[in-house]
């Protein structure tokens, strides 16, 4: 078999396989992303919540916590995080109070630090979290614990 | 002793070195992390754990980059038979890309995180704060202007040279790595796109184009080590990364089953990235075969471990624990648990940080003016480095492992209302987070006795 497979041929499924998954990924992006808004309901999105993914970045708090799974495993899951602590009615008194409250100086608890947002911040990323977790990621996390 | 064919492959040496450094400052960050997962207030606010996390994870990346750049400087000149285009672009790149990381990791540490971003002007042209790619923006450019003069250099030595089977897989490598990295600038408001893109970068490098580079590197040191005919190296090379791309293009879906997609990635990415261990243990295959045939015994005994070492690892880290918790109704549960750091851990030690060591283990003695190999004393001292470290790392591993496992019995598998939450599952994790630590402080031990071996002479006789 070595003799009759030659380092050529192993040469052309290298280069023609390559391409054509990558050609399929691609033609699979571009659909993927004619479908998303149907599922990321961009049409929610707000100049609040535009500010609310900025500061969600610009305080790194994927250094901690997943957001849909993703990030460090450190802190909890935050995608879920609107329905988890309140919704509609509670989400933003609780939000409100908690970022407030940090750091909780519980002895040997893993310490949230005090990020100092103003209200308005605070309020922007409300926002972007409720946003969040009213996308369609295909039913998850599995329950509200994330 | 010089026996270096090419007297610009030195170039490399600075860039081992440095890596080196950088690599110690990622596991005593490590360590420290592993401390803040079971008391939380071990260091009080002063480094907080995001940022211990940007340090770890960031330096792991940039040295393994100043590996991957050292390999090539060392690799391309020999493989095509010619001396480096411009050994002082290479030196005066290694200088920026050492200070731009040194700089952005002192940010990292001195600053807030938001200070940080608002000094490098982030609203101007907002990339932070996304995992991988916290760097500053600026940080992020000088990235690209280092890769490009490195792939410059490169392409020069390679058009003016012979083209090697190793060669051209290495420069693929390379150039797929620097492209894919552009998606880091590219940073969406709509969360949705942002994610699916920011995996451009992340999978498609560690699933994509740095499996070319491992499979040249692995290549290089083969042929030295063993002496085998270079057609059937460069032959099983080509099947092996053709069987990587042809799997982990597609396999990037396994990242797509729970963003804003169709729901067809759940079996495009199940059914693409099951097939993904097989490269991998084609390498295992391809390495101990190529060891048992080979046509000379080389005195770097060290190189040779290290080779075997980096197949067997990179298959059980990135093949085997990768495929526990790939198919999508088991990733459901599995998401963005410790499942995922233990596979992590495993798998970027396995393929990159020890393919990484397996050149610098072939290269140093000639780098150093040595010879072809250390001394049996320091060779003796790197294996013990070599099974401290990778033993360390099986553990460490194991113990995430259970502590993700139990993870999902108890945080993701009951119904809502009987399920346990985030904060009181960690503190039934906290046995296996010990036990962690301990693996990470062996880990630890492996290393100096890795950095050790460098020092180590032979005896002088009485």
């Amino acid at each position: 078999m070595s003799e009759r497979f030659t380092k050529g041929m192993a040469r052309n499924i290298y280069y023609g396989g390559s391409i054509f998954f990558f050609l399929i990924f691609l033609a699979l992006t571009f659909h993927t992303t004619k479908e998303m808004p149907k599922r990321d309901h961009r049409e929610n999105i707000t100049e609040s919540v535009v500010r609310g993914k900025a500061l969600w970045e610009d305080n790194n708090c994927i250094g901690c916590h997943t957001l849909i799974g993703e990030g460090a495993y450190f802190a909890p899951e935050l995608a879920n995080v609107y329905d988890r602590r309140g919704g509609e009615a509670g989400f933003k008194a609780f939000f409100s109070g908690w970022m407030k409250a940090q750091p909780l100086n519980i002895p040997g608890r893993r310490q949230m630090p005090q990020f100092n947002l103003n209200d308005q911040e605070i309020d922007d990323l409300a926002e972007f979290l409720k946003w969040t977790s009213e996308m369609d990621d295909n039913n998850w996390p599995p329950n509200i614990e994330g | 002793m010089n026996t270096l064919k090419y007297q610009s492959q030195a170039v490399a040496k600075p860039y081992f070195v440095f890596a080196m450094i950088l690599f110690v400052g990622q596991i005593l960050f490590g360590l420290l992390m592993g401390l803040q997962y079971v008391v939380g207030d071990i260091v009080g606010g002063l480094i907080p754990f995001n940022v211990a996390r940007m340090v770890h994870t960031n330096l792991l990346i940039v040295w393994l980059l100043f590996g991957f750049m050292g390999a090539a400087y060392y690799l391309v000149p020999e493989e095509a038979e010619t001396e480096l285009h411009s050994p002082k672009l290479a030196i005066a790149l290694f200088w920026i890309f050492a200070a731009a990381g040194v700089a952005t990791i002192l940010g990292y540490l001195l600053v807030p995180y938001a200070t940080l971003a608002h000094i490098t002007g982030n609203d101007l042209w907002p990339t932070m704060g996304r995992e991988f790619l916290e760097q500053p923006t600026i940080t992020k450019i000088g990235i690209v202007v280092v890769a490009l003069g490195f792939l410059y250099n490169l392409g020069m030595t390679i058009l003016k040279g012979r083209k090697t089977a190793i060669n051209m897989v290495m420069m693929t490598g390379l150039i797929g790595l620097a492209v894919f990295f552009l998606f880091a600038f590219y940073n969406p408001t709509n969360l949705a796109l942002d994610k699916y893109f920011w995996w451009f970068v992340v999978h498609l490098w560690v699933e994509g184009v740095w499996e070319l580079i491992m499979g040249a590197i692995l290549a290089f040191v083969l042929i030295k080590v063993t002496g085998v005919d270079r057609e059937v190296i460069e032959k099983w090379l080509y099947v092996i990364i053709a069987m990587a791309l042809i799997s982990g293009i597609l396999g990037t879906g396994h990242h797509f089953y729970w963003l804003m997609t169709p729901a067809y990635w759940q079996w495009v990415g199940s059914i693409f990235s099951a097939i993904e261990p097989l490269p991998f243990f084609a390498m295992v295959l391809y390495a101990f075969n190529m060891v048992n045939r080979r046509r000379r015994e080389h005195p770097n005994k060290a190189a040779t471990l290290w080779a075997l070492g980096t197949s067997v690892m990179a298959f059980l880290g990135a093949g085997v624990w990768g495929f526990l918790h790939t198919l999508a109704p088991v990733n459901y549960y599995t998401h963005g648990t410790q499942i995922t750091a233990a596979h992590g851990h495993m798998a970027f030690y396995g393929a990159y940080a020890m393919i990484v060591m397996t050149i610098m283990s072939y290269a140093m003695p000639k780098l150093r003016g040595v010879g072809e190999a250390n001394c049996n004393r320091a060779q003796v001292v790197e294996m013990w480095g070599f099974w401290l470290m990778t033993v360390g790392m099986v553990f460490i591993t194991l113990f995430l492992t259970g502590a993700g496992v139990l993870q999902v019995w108890l945080q993701r598998l009951p119904e809502s209302g009987e399920a346990l939450s985030f904060m009181a599952t960690q503190d039934k994790l906290a046995i296996f987070y010990w036990l962690r630590e301990i693996a990470g402080v062996v880990f630890l031990l492996g290393l100096v006795a890795y950095l050790y071996s460098f020092f180590v002479t032979e005896k002088k006789a009485a």
